[in-house]
């Protein structure tokens, strides 16, 4: 905390005191929707959650198949055959083609 | 619907047609700034692992201040180094005597070396690409310039007794993921590439420590070459006689074999892929930026940065109407053949109306920038020209 705070208050020098720039964080919310607490409980093993978001304009149906693919299978991914089914009928309803 | 913006261009031109931005490559990505412990505020593009990206703003400077460079990490797990912690070692197949070495004795036992370059992500500039690809949606920050002062690649092997048949020179880092079965971030140079004079291993940037962010404290600069064999927190060294077979040699960070032009890495090549290697022509517009309005009459001027893969930069040229005819800018201090070049170009302000300028840089070695993008699966080298418009008024 007390780094953060150093560095917050080295950006409200540089930036003048009208506006302290944020500390980064985690604070990503997913969409509410049924899948969501096993999407964000597999994914934020290694990831935080603003990456799913952001890959949303460039993802559709196929495209997070092969993401949930690739993080099981190059990165290992603890996620059964069932869960992965669920994360892409939950990221596929919530985040194709939308960020 | 017209807004008074598009009235007035209509009546600039003379008829109301609909407006076509000449940019239209804007990342969709909401921007939110965030500052890291010891950074400035950055665009995050991601937490965790880290991807933070410079602001434009911040691109304009010669070199790009440390708390304003950008980061960017596979694996999650980043530990601080104690500097009197740290070892060095050097190994491999390919070497005849192994050695590790302290930060204290890597500095104190091989002659310095300093070179200024830009360290570019490889997919800088995804978050432009159209059609999407999936990755961090970068977009015009994920690069900058500095100063990098440490020893040379080349001295530290030579040290170690580099064999004839050595392939491949091997980095690892300290980084690491947060499940053991994630391959770890470890990259490879062709040997030749690894004894090249202007291969350094960086302690200091900008004549600072480096940066935790930035690979504290010693980092692999490879000029001329993308961001991803920069390796951060450098551990490990090995010299081997046969093509490294880690998932971010084989599976990641490649281009389909013949796309692009630039060094070749023979050993890791196949039929269809190839992994990136130099960095392309490029240039960047830092002011005016996209939609800026200018005053008629007043002084503009037209600030950017030129850069390759270390030829250097020959020209920059300038469009005003529509790439038919170019002008050359006015360039800058050369800060040496890694490092990118400012250009500058008055701007004629006399007559109000939309103005659309189009910038394309020349590298000495005759490449230019393309008009069109080579569409690559993982979204790197977007090099092609870019447009800002603006409007007087």
């Amino acid at each position: 905390m007390r780094r953060l705070g150093i560095a917050a208050a080295v950006g409200a020098a540089l930036f003048g005191s009208a506006r302290l720039p944020a500390a980064a964080a985690e604070d990503t919310h997913l969409k509410d929707a049924p899948g969501r607490e096993l999407t964000v409980g597999r994914c934020i093993v290694c990831h935080s959650l603003e990456y799913i978001p952001a890959n949303a304009p460039a993802e559709n149906r196929a495209g997070w198949q092969k993401t949930i693919q690739k993080m099981r299978e190059r990165f290992g991914a603890p996620i059964t055959d069932e869960e992965a089914q669920q994360i892409l009928d939950y990221l596929d309803a919530n985040y194709s083609g939308k960020s | 619907m017209l807004s008074r913006r598009d009235l007035l261009l209509a009546t600039a031109a003379g008829w109301v047609c609909p407006r076509v931005p000449a940019d239209e490559r804007a990342s969709t990505a909401p921007e939110v700034l965030a500052a890291l412990p010891g950074k400035q505020a950055l665009i995050q593009r991601a937490f965790r692992p880290p991807n933070f990206e410079t602001p434009l703003a911040q691109l304009a400077a010669p070199f790009t201040p440390n708390d304003a460079f950008f980061v960017r990490y596979h694996l999650a797990v980043i530990p601080r180094i104690e500097p009197h912690a740290w070892r060095l070692n050097v190994g491999g197949a390919s070497v005849q005597h192994p050695f590790s070495v302290s930060l204290r004795d890597l500095r104190g036992s091989f002659e310095r070396a300093s070179l200024a370059a830009v360290n570019q992500c490889s997919g800088n500039r995804r978050g432009l690409f159209s059609p999407r690809v999936p990755g961090v949606q970068w977009g015009n920050g994920a690069m900058g310039n500095a100063l990098w002062s440490g020893v040379r690649l080349r001295d530290v092997l030579k040290r170690a007794g580099v064999g004839a048949a050595a392939l491949e020179v091997v980095f690892s880092g300290a980084d690491s993921a947060v499940l053991p079965a994630t391959p770890n971030f470890v990259k490879s140079l062709p040997i030749e590439r690894a004894l090249d004079e202007n291969t350094l291993i960086a302690l200091e940037m900008n004549g600072q420590p480096l940066p935790h962010w930035n690979g504290a404290p010693a980092r692999l600069i490879v000029p001329g070459w993308t961001g991803t064999y920069w390796m951060k927190h450098l551990t490990d060294i090995r010299v081997e006689p046969k093509p490294f077979d880690g998932f971010w040699m084989k599976a990641a960070y490649r281009v389909p074999t013949g796309a692009f032009p630039g060094a070749r890495f023979a050993s890791q090549e196949s039929a269809e892929t190839t992994p990136i290697t130099e960095i392309l022509v490029n240039s960047l517009i830092v002011s005016p930026q996209n939609g800026a309005r200018l005053k008629r009459g007043e002084r503009a001027e037209l600030i950017g940065k030129a850069w390759d893969n270390g030829a250097g930069i020959e020209a920059v040229e300038v469009s005003s109407d529509a790439r038919r005819s170019w002008r050359d800018a006015t360039l800058g201090r050369d800060l040496g053949r890694f490092a990118w070049r400012e250009f500058r170009m008055p701007l004629d302000t006399s007559g109000a109306g939309p103005l659309e300028l189009a910038v394309r840089a020349r590298s000495r070695n005759g490449a230019r920038q393309p008009d069109a993008l080579t569409f690559n699966p993982s979204g790197y080298h977007d090099n092609i020209v870019q447009t800002v418009s603006l409007e007087i008024a």
